[in-house]
Formats: structure tokens, C-alpha cells, sequence
């Protein structure tokens, strides 16, 4: 860790001058004005009846797939979202019944951008689900792998368990943890940028597929 | 392949040339009105949406005023988690620090998340000038780039541009930049899509570096945010071993808990949609994921002088949505390159002046493109009152030429119309000649003022004269 260490030192004396140049111009930008000290508190989001469906019907409008499954049928569900003959990528810490449905899959442990760009579909769990938004949000942990495993394949399954499904977005950034790297995503990427057209499949995943598990008893 | 709006003329010439281009007019009609529709659509869905602006207002409000606080906290948490923090007074030396960061890893290019501030300084020419290449990464910046033109909007800036024109820019372009468009590339969105998706591809897996901005950077936790749609964000946020963002001082938001109602209102506002496709956080390094060199570059450039503004300084709460440009009738017919800024449209109008200061003909002339109809303070996620601040920074438009030995033509009427106005006997003199003023004028000198606007008739009678005539009783009206 020395040379970034060293370079940090370096660089935070090269800019010392600059930043007291620029708090000082901000102290005496707000000279006489008093700061707020309690933190604002935001209206409620939305909460709909029925969660999970209003999700499903969210994550749809962007023209992603969403099926609901029981806890038995998961398995199936995630085999039968991968094209035959896909090669598949898990992170490390998929669950045993995951894993269990893509026998053949690689495990991440590390593979350069060049070796995930070879592959066609990830499958992983996610963190929380936003049923407001359709938006679901990975924190990298070990269900979910690195930030590139979910990036640079093609297709990208994701398992939602049911009591992961939170109303609105204020109750997703009450759970999540901000030290870890979040990635929120509602549908697959897409782009606006011609004609105001929109475009499914830009460089994210070009198919998402949700598969939310309904919980029993 | 660059270029920089320095050197633009002022709003006016700007407007008409813009005008008389049917073609730009027909694009942003188009696509102005569509996303119009698309954010009142999600925008309607939210009940408590008034609420949700004064709270998002709020929390910019308490990050502005307590901003030196904020500031040196975020340094703190960014510290802690491993990233390196720069301070940049201006555009020089943020542009320093990138390139300082470039040629310390050898690198002789980056890949670029779409930003306005690099934007801004200038980055990529500063890059250009020291033989490192930035490819912008983000659809409509990498038809602007290829191109060789300048972006028109804050959100979509290629809004200028239509399907046929950006297929013959990808296929004349695109192979000079690296992987050539196919051949039979067609003016098919999704083609389009496809082919700068292949493009960039090849880009994105040998980069080393990635420049990007932030549209948040959350004080207590040292976590910066970006919202995007195409992923290309998250390549650049990702892959790379080296990450730079450039972050301007006033997107300080003091706790995690209060980026929610940002997170709400911003993507309803700028694409209408309830959330964009892709948010990436991340504070500081991530030990085996993502860059293992992070650093974050705090930048001032005029931002400290907007702050100073009692009344400018709500500006700063801008996040950047564009919701201002869709709803304003006159960005809506002339476009963005009239404002000659990165930042156009009622935002532009208000922030160049604030951050550059007023004293030169074009920034001057922004603060009057406007008719003052109020739709952007009404369209505003953050509830900036466009209108007030305009009014504001005419003033100072004018104050900064009292003092001028030449006054302008409208200074001498005000101080004329002062003069006359201030004594009855004046005033009465002048009512005589009303009549022979106008014909006068209408003859000699008004063509200006008359070109966009009508001079009034004069009336047959002057108020006094008829008084007189009558004694004030309408029977007698005469007429």
C-alpha cells in the first residue's frame, strides 16, 4: 500500500493551498447565514396493497421478464431462463439450490473482463427490491458477486425472494449499507438518445430476467 | 474532433440562426414534447410530489448552508474508505490533477462517463493537448464527439440530431475512433444502438482509467452516486483500475438517509421515467471489486461565487435534470447551442451568469432569454425560482453599466422618462408632443425596438387636455 499512501501525501500537499482557498471562499460566501442542523425528513413513499405484485407489474413495464415461483419450482425457473447450451457465470456464495440448477456454470473467482465477456449469462440474488420503482439493487455480497459479473455478460437472472420486496425507495435506502457498492438497476440498460426512441440493450445486460420466489406459510 | 463553445456571439445572433435551422426546430419539438409527456405521466403518480420537491429543496438547501462543514466531512469519509482527495480552485487545476493521474499510470486513453462538469473545464481537449484520448461513452456525448459538435442538451445532447444524420456520422466516423459501423448499418435505432454497443465494447475492456462526474456525493459516508441508463456508467465505474471523478463542490448531500428524496424526484424529472435503468454508489475502493485506485477531485470554479449570491445561490441546488429545458418555450425553439454553454436553457440562463459573473456580452446576454413565463420554477425538482433569479441578474446586467461613459439607448430613456415623469409641468409638455414623439420615432431609430414589438398609437387627446375640455364628465366625452 507505500506508493498510494505516498501519493496521497504528495498530493494533498499539492492541493492544500487550493483547499483552504475554497473553504475560505465558502466561509465567507455564507457569512451570517445560519446552517440547518437536523437532517430533512422526506414524505413517505407509496406503499401499494400488494407488493410483490405491484414489483412484478413494475419490473414488466420495463420490458424485462418477471415470473413468481414457488421456493420448489426455483431451480427450473432459473435453468429454464438460460438458453441451452448458455455459458453461465455464478458469484461464489450462490445458495446451494441455486447453484444445484446451473450445474455446468463457472464460478467467479476473478475472471478479467475479457474471460466474463466470453460468457452469456450471470445468475445471482439481490439485496432488496423496490416494488414503487421495479428496481432492484444489489450490494455485492457473496449471493450477488463483484460489480462486473452482473455487467459484462449478456443475460443476467436474478432471484427475488418475496420478503426482500420493500414499498418505495426510502425503505430500500433505510436497509442498504452506502459502504458497500450498490448498483440499482430497473430493467434492462437502455438508451433515449435518438429520437427520444427507446432503445432496450445498450452495454448492460440486454435481457433482464427476474424471478421472484414466493414465500410459504 | 472537439470543440468548445468559446467564441460564441451573445443569445440574440445565436437565437437567429438557430431559428431559421427547420430541421433543429422540427427534432426539439419532438422530442421536447415527448419527454414533457413522459414526466407528467410519473410525476401524476405521485401524490405527495409538492412535498417531495420541498424536501428534495431542503436537503440541498441544508448541504449549501452548511457547505465548508459538509465539505471537509466528505473529505474525511472519502479518506477513511481509501479514495484520494484533490481540491480544484478552477478548471486548470482540476483539468491538472486528471492528466497528472493519466500520465503517473501511463495511460494514453480513458473512457468517459457522461458528465457536464468535465464538460465544463474542458477535460477532453485538456487531455487531447496532453496525447491522451477521452472517449465519451454515453450514446448521444459519443455522437456529439464523433461529430465534431457540441452538445445541445442536458440530458439528450444529440437532441439536435435525427436517425439518418447520426447513421452517416457512425459510418463516416466511427472507424477513425477504433471499431468501424458495419457497412449496412441502417438509420434503425436499435442498429444504431448495436453499433455503438460494439463500438465501445472493445474500448471498455482494455481501458485502465475512466474519468467520470457525480450526480451526488453523500457527506457523512464519503459515497458518490451515478444515475444513468445505458451501462455505460457502470463500465467505466467498474472495469477500470484507475477511477477519477470530478465533482462539483455543491453536490454535497449531508447524510445517506437524505439522498432518498433526490433519488425520487430526479429520474421522474429528467427522463420520465419512475427510476432510470442503472445507479451505481460506491465509497471510496472496494477491496477485488471495481478500481483500486479511486480518487475525487473537489471542484470551486465560480461555484464559491454563486454562493455568495443571496439570491443566486439556489441555483446550486440544481441536480441536472433538464426538466427546466423541455417545458421552456424559447429552448424549445431555438435549442441549446444558442446559449452558448454546456449548461443551456432556463439553468443555463441563471448559472452561467452566477458562476462566471456578468460583465461579458454573451453571458450578459442570457439573463433576458427568457419571457419570464414561470414554467420552469413550476417544472423544477427542486423548486429553484428561475424567474426571481433572472430578474436578479438583469439588474446586475444594468448595474454593471452605470457607470459606462457611453450609455446605452435604454438607459437614456429610463433617465429621460425619470426626468419627465417627475413633475407634473413635465409630464404635460411631453403629453403635447406624445403624437409628433412617435411619428418621429417610428421614422427614425425604432426600427429596433419595433422589430419584435408594436409602438402604441398616440391617442387624439391627451388625459389633461380632455380634463380641461370637460371638467371630468364622460357625457361630455367629445370622442
Amino acid at each position: 500500500m507505500t506508493p498510494v499512501v505516498e501519493v496521497r501525501r504528495a498530493q494533498r500537499g499539492a492541493s492544500k493551498p487550493a483547499r483552504d482557498e475554497i473553504l475560505g471562499r465558502v466561509r465567507s460566501a455564507l457569512a451570517g447565514v445560519e446552517p440547518d442542523r437536523e437532517p430533512v425528513a422526506a414524505p413517505p413513499g407509496v406503499r401499494a396493497a400488494d407488493l410483490v405484485a405491484r414489483f412484478a407489474e413494475r419490473v414488466a413495464d420495463y420490458r424485462a421478464t418477471v415470473v413468481h415461483r414457488a421456493p420448489g419450482d426455483v431451480a427450473v425457473s432459473v435453468a429454464a431462463a438460460l438458453p441451452s447450451g448458455a455459458r453461465v457465470v455464478v458469484p461464489p456464495g450462490l445458495p446451494d439450490d441455486l447453484r444445484a440448477a446451473v450445474a455446468g456454470a463457472v464460478v467467479d473467482d476473478g475472471l478479467s473482463a475479457a474471460e466474463l465477456d466470453e460468457i452469456d449469462a450471470v445468475v445471482t440474488c439481490c439485496r432488496v427490491a423496490i416494488a414503487e420503482t421495479g428496481t432492484i439493487v444489489l450490494d455485492h455480497a457473496p449471493d450477488q458477486g463483484r460489480r462486473a459479473v452482473t455487467l459484462v455478460p449478456d443475460r443476467h437472472v436474478c432471484v427475488v425472494r418475496a420478503h426482500q420486496v420493500v414499498a418505495d425507495v426510502p425503505d430500500a435506502v433505510a436497509v442498504l449499507d452506502p459502504e458497500r457498492p450498490l448498483t440499482w438497476i430497473s430493467g434492462p440498460s437502455a438508451t433515449s438518445d435518438i429520437e427520444l426512441d427507446r432503445v432496450e440493450g445498450v452495454h448492460g445486460p440486454r435481457v433482464l430476467h427476474v424471478i421472484v420466489v414466493e414465500e410459504t406459510g | 474532433m472537439t470543440h468548445t463553445f468559446v467564441g460564441m456571439p451573445p443569445f440574440p445572433t445565436a437565437a437567429r440562426e438557430a431559428l431559421a435551422d427547420t430541421q433543429l426546430r422540427h427534432n426539439l419539438v419532438h422530442a421536447t414534447a415527448t419527454i414533457r409527456g413522459k414526466r407528467a405521466g410519473v410525476v401524476a403518480e405521485v401524490e405527495n410530489w409538492e412535498e417531495l420537491r420541498l424536501a428534495g429543496a431542503a436537503v440541498k438547501d441544508r448541504a449549501l448552508r452548511g457547505l465548508d462543514e459538509r465539505l471537509v466531512q466528505l473529505e474525511e469519509s472519502l479518506t477513511a474508505r481509501g479514495a484520494v482527495v484533490h481540491w480544484a480552485r478552477d478548471a486548470a487545476e482540476a483539468n491538472r490533477v486528471v492528466v497528472d493521474v493519466a500520465r503517473r499510470h501511463g495511460v494514453d486513453e480513458v473512457v468517459k462517463v457522461k458528465s457536464m462538469v468535465t464538460q465544463e473545464i474542458g477535460l477532453n481537449e485538456a487531455l487531447q493537448a496532453a496525447g491522451i484520448a477521452a472517449w465519451e461513452t454515453d450514446l448521444a456525448e459519443l455522437i456529439v464527439q464523433l461529430g465534431g459538435d457540441l452538445p445541445s442538451h442536458i440530458l439528450v445532447p444529440a437532441i439536435h440530431r435525427n436517425r439518418a444524420e447520426i447513421r452517416d456520422i457512425f459510418r463516416r466516423r466511427m472507424a477513425e475512433a477504433g471499431r468501424p459501423a458495419p457497412a449496412d448499418l441502417s438509420d434503425d435505432p436499435a442498429a444504431l444502438a448495436a453499433a455503438a454497443r460494439a463500438h465501445l465494447r472493445e474500448k471498455f475492456l482494455r481501458a485502465r482509467m475512466a474519468v467520470s462526474g457525480a450526480n451526488f456525493a453523500v457527506a457523512d459516508t464519503g459515497t458518490l452516486v451515478v444515475v444513468e441508463s445505458e451501462g455505460n456508467g457502470r463500465m467505466c465505474l467498474t472495469l477500470p483500475d484507475v477511477l477519477v471523478s470530478v465533482v462539483g463542490i455543491e453536490k454535497v448531500v449531508p447524510t445517506w438517509a437524505e439522498l432518498d428524496p433526490l433519488l425520487r424526484l430526479l429520474p421522474r424529472s429528467s427522463t420520465g421515467e419512475r427510476m432510470n435503468p442503472y445507479t451505481s454508489t460506491w465509497s471510496g475502493v472496494t477491496p477485488g471489486d471495481g478500481p483500486q485506485e479511486v480518487h475525487v477531485v473537489l471542484l470551486d470554479n465560480g461555484r464559491t461565487r454563486a454562493l455568495a449570491d443571496d439570491v443566486g445561490r439556489q441555483a446550486l441546488r440544481c441536480i441536472r435534470c433538464s426538466a427546466c429545458l423541455n417545458v421552456c418555450p424559447v429552448y424549445e425553439r431555438v435549442g441549446g447551442h444558442a446559449y452558448g454553454s454546456v449548461y443551456p436553457g432556463p439553468i443555463g440562463a441563471i448559472l452561467n451568469p452566477l458562476l462566471k459573473g456578468t460583465g461579458d456580452p454573451q453571458t450578459d446576454s442570457l439573463p433576458y432569454a427568457s419571457s419570464l413565463c414561470g414554467a420552469c420554477f413550476e417544472a423544477c425538482p427542486v423548486r429553484i425560482d428561475i424567474p426571481e433569479v433572472l430578474v436578479h441578474l438583469r439588474s446586475k446586467v444594468v448595474d454593471g453599466h452605470r457607470e459606462d461613459r457611453v450609455p446605452k439607448p435604454e438607459a437614456i430613456a429610463m433617465r429621460s422618462a425619470a426626468w419627465t415623469l417627475s413633475r407634473g409641468p413635465r409630464l404635460g409638455f411631453a403629453e403635447r408632443l406624445t403624437g409628433t414623439g412617435l411619428g418621429v420615432a417610428r421614422r427614425f431609430g425604432a426600427a429596433r425596438w419595433t422589430s419584435a414589438r408594436d409602438l402604441p398609437a398616440a391617442p387624439r387627446e391627451s388625459f389633461r387636455a380632455w380634463w380641461r375640455r370637460t371638467d371630468g364628465r364622460l357625457d361630455d366625452s367629445g370622442g
